[in-house]
């Protein structure tokens, strides 16, 4: 089958985004998957599912995207013989997720040469695989120390600094391995997995309707991202559309979350270049948004705002006056501090030419999100397939090709400016209609998908169903999965005290991908 | 320099004033001397251990210090390494993964040392409880003073919570009957 077939061939699956969902044998699979890699197409996502229950061994999936939309594929494999061909040699970001679907469900990428574990450390057994539905996910294995094969560098004076899980500062926890020489770095090797504390098995004790509880808990800093896939996972495999005001809410929302999260970088990012100045003054501007949030919508993150069906809060006129109040002050504020940081020579001495990822390697890599679009990956979701209210707003992508700290930098400055000029418009026509449109019955053993752009990137919400609106199992799929990888080859001979000032440029989720 | 003199300026001083202590919040019956206590709450050295969460909890650590809640104006800081530590400051659920790892950061923590619990999860687990990968509360992995529940605490109840933790202690007069 030729690639541009598949929108003919395959169904499109019901929802806002352009979906289509096809089921493959091995050769179609891999034949596909080639072709959206030498097509400039991306890897989304990759994760495993159960299917013994349905009389049908376990199944491999993927979600790919072409300028078309996004291709889904399912590859049934036998029970006795859980193995597909692997993808990383396509799609290097397929590495970790496909370690992570041997782990997990015990399917195995043939032809992979790396069959290091991924998510497990030593909480379990190899032989056990919690995603697997005779797993009971309350069982409780001794936990012992881990020990993992990490990559060594050797040669004169090649010594090594590892780093975490406990880091120095308020972060999350991950280890970091690095081989140095001197000061300057030969390799970084990632150590994920600390934070996995079974978000996915949990999913699939739940039902549709508390399934959004923890949805908007995967990575609490995108919980308006993850919850708007989610419902948008739940509405396409109930047939359900939200009405276009609780549409139109929704952009508010993730916006707002887009804000304060570029916000609380950019203070960050000065603070790291011991412009502590920059930390203050960003991070009064955050707290203003997120004062904000909690007045408007009663929460300052915006957690469980995003419901299956529209939204669990409105927003009136003087609502809308208070946002663009405060937008005023934000914005005299960000062009303030912009100038500054443009004129910082310390600053940008720091910034420039740092952890740079050149467009061909951020392509080669899968750079997705903002920092792919500090490096010429011109992917925005809400700017190629825009879904309302997004379809009729025009969203100026931002878009750099120097792909240093001072790239991801100016990107965040404009998504910032870009979200406030978004929401104005949203609020200056505030549709009408009803906050929650009532969710019916999801029939068994379909498939939904969510597909949002949050502030780090595109966040997937994969969603098989089950009997009686139960979640048979469900992906959530952070753009960090992507990202990760590529932070290791972001760092190369750079020195180690810019680490963390790169690591900050992307800030990526450790529980997103955790789970 | 004159922008940055000028932004300072212009910015003013936000600082608010900082909640009073809250005795619903603790765990564990304060077992601190009233004057150890003394000290510890006039130049607290914090070291915060994400041992789980969803990273919720930590967005809010991060706003105690931004200039509304300016917890270093009150002489309590964070610090780089347990060993430099009076309190310790863990979000959860505990993962497996973490266990030994806070176990061993507790450890490396001097005494007399505090240790503060954050959020729902922190607190009982929250919505991942426990489970084959999730340890659930705190309290199940390393002894809790003090408990501060939401999703997430806000900067406040945080910073009441901390507040708490090096208030109370046991007079010197009890020891001496």
């Amino acid at each position: 089958m030729r690639l541009d077939e598949f929108p003919t061939k395959f169904p499109k699956l019901p929802g806002a985004m352009p979906i289509w969902h096809g089921t493959v044998d091995a050769e179609e699979f891999r034949n596909l998957c080639e072709q959206v890699a030498r097509g400039g197409g991306k890897l989304v996502a990759l994760w495993g599912s159960d299917e013994l229950a349905h009389d049908a061994g376990y199944a491999l999936h993927v979600s790919l995207v072409t300028a078309l939309g996004m291709l889904c594929l399912t590859l049934p494999l036998s029970a006795e013989r859980p193995s597909y061909p692997r993808i990383s040699d396509l799609f290097p970001c397929a590495n970790r997720m496909q370690r992570t679907a041997a782990d997990m469900l015990g399917l195995h990428a043939s032809g992979s040469n790396d069959r290091r574990k991924w998510l497990r450390h030593k909480s379990w057994p190899n032989t056990v695989h919690p995603l697997r539905k005779n797993f009971d996910g309350s069982t409780v294995f001794p936990t012992e120390t881990d020990g993992y094969q990490f990559v060594t560098v050797t040669g004169d004076g090649v010594h090594e600094i590892p780093v975490g899980p406990v880091h120095a500062g308020t972060i999350e926890p991950g280890h970091f391995r690095f081989s140095i020489i001197g000061e300057r770095v030969l390799r970084l090797e990632e150590r994920l997995g600390y934070k996995h504390k079974g978000i996915e098995k949990l999913f699939e004790r739940m039902n549709l309707e508390q399934g959004a509880k923890l949805a908007g808990r995967v990575s609490g800093d995108s919980t308006v991202a993850y919850a708007w896939a989610y419902a948008q996972a739940v509405e396409s495999v109930t047939g359900t559309t939200p009405s276009p005001r609780a549409l139109a809410l929704r952009a508010v929302l993730l916006e707002l979350e887009r804000i304060h999260n570029h916000l609380g970088d950019l203070g960050y990012l000065g603070n790291d270049v011991a412009l502590a100045f920059g930390f203050a003054q960003f991070w009064i501007l955050k707290e203003d948004v997120l004062r904000l949030n909690g007045e408007l919508f009663g929460h300052r993150y915006l957690m469980d705002k995003v419901v299956p069906g529209g939204v669990a809060s409105d927003l009136d006129d003087k609502g809308c006056e208070r946002i663009r109040l405060v937008f005023r002050h934000l914005e005299h504020g960000i062009k303030i501090l912009k100038d500054i940081y443009d004129e910082h020579a310390g600053a940008q001495d720091r910034f420039l030419t740092t952890g740079k990822v050149s467009p061909d390697l951020a392509a080669q890599l899968g750079l997705t999100g903002l920092p792919g679009r500090a490096s010429g990956q011109a992917w925005d979701l809400r700017a190629q397939f825009p879904c309302a209210p997004y379809d009729s707003l025009d969203v100026r992508m931002a878009t750099h090709r120097n792909g240093d700290v001072a790239a991801r930098v100016t990107v965040r400055f404009e998504e910032v400016l870009e979200s406030m000029r978004l929401i104005r418009l949203i609020i200056d026509q505030l549709p009408a209609g009803e906050l929650r449109t009532t969710v019916g019955d999801a029939p068994e053993n379909a498939l939904g998908l969510g597909w949002v752009e949050g502030w780090r990137g595109e966040i997937l919400i994969a969603l098989h169903t089950g009997k009686n609106n139960a979640i048979h199992r469900l992906h959530p799929h952070d753009p960090s999965w992507q990202n990760w990888p590529v932070l290791e080859h972001a760092i190369i001979g750079n020195i180690v005290p810019d680490f963390p000032l790169i690591n900050k440029s992307f800030n990526l989720s450790y529980t997103g991908v955790d789970l | 320099m004159y922008q940055i003199i000028k932004q300072i300026l212009n910015t003013g001083i936000k600082t608010e004033a900082p909640p009073q202590p809250d005795e619903a919040l603790r765990v564990e019956a304060q077992n601190l001397q009233e004057e150890i206590l003394r000290h510890l709450g006039s130049a607290l050295a914090i070291r915060h251990v994400d041992a789980g969460s969803c990273n919720g909890c930590e967005l809010e650590i991060h706003a105690l210090n931004n200039a509304y809640y300016n917890i270093e104006g009150l002489g309590i800081h964070f610090v780089a390494s347990p060993r430099h530590a009076d309190m310790l400051l863990v979000t959860g659920p505990v993962s497996r993964h973490m266990e030994i790892a806070l176990k061993r950061t507790y450890d490396a923590t001097p005494d007399p040392k505090l240790v503060v619990a954050v959020g729902d999860c922190g607190c009982d687990g929250g919505i991942f409880g426990e489970s084959y990968a999730s340890c659930g509360k705190i309290s199940n992995v390393i002894p809790v003073d003090i408990a501060v529940p939401g999703c997430p605490p806000t900067p406040i109840a945080l910073l009441q919570g901390i507040l708490t933790a090096v208030t109370g202690g046991v007079k010197k007069e009890k020891d001496s009957k």
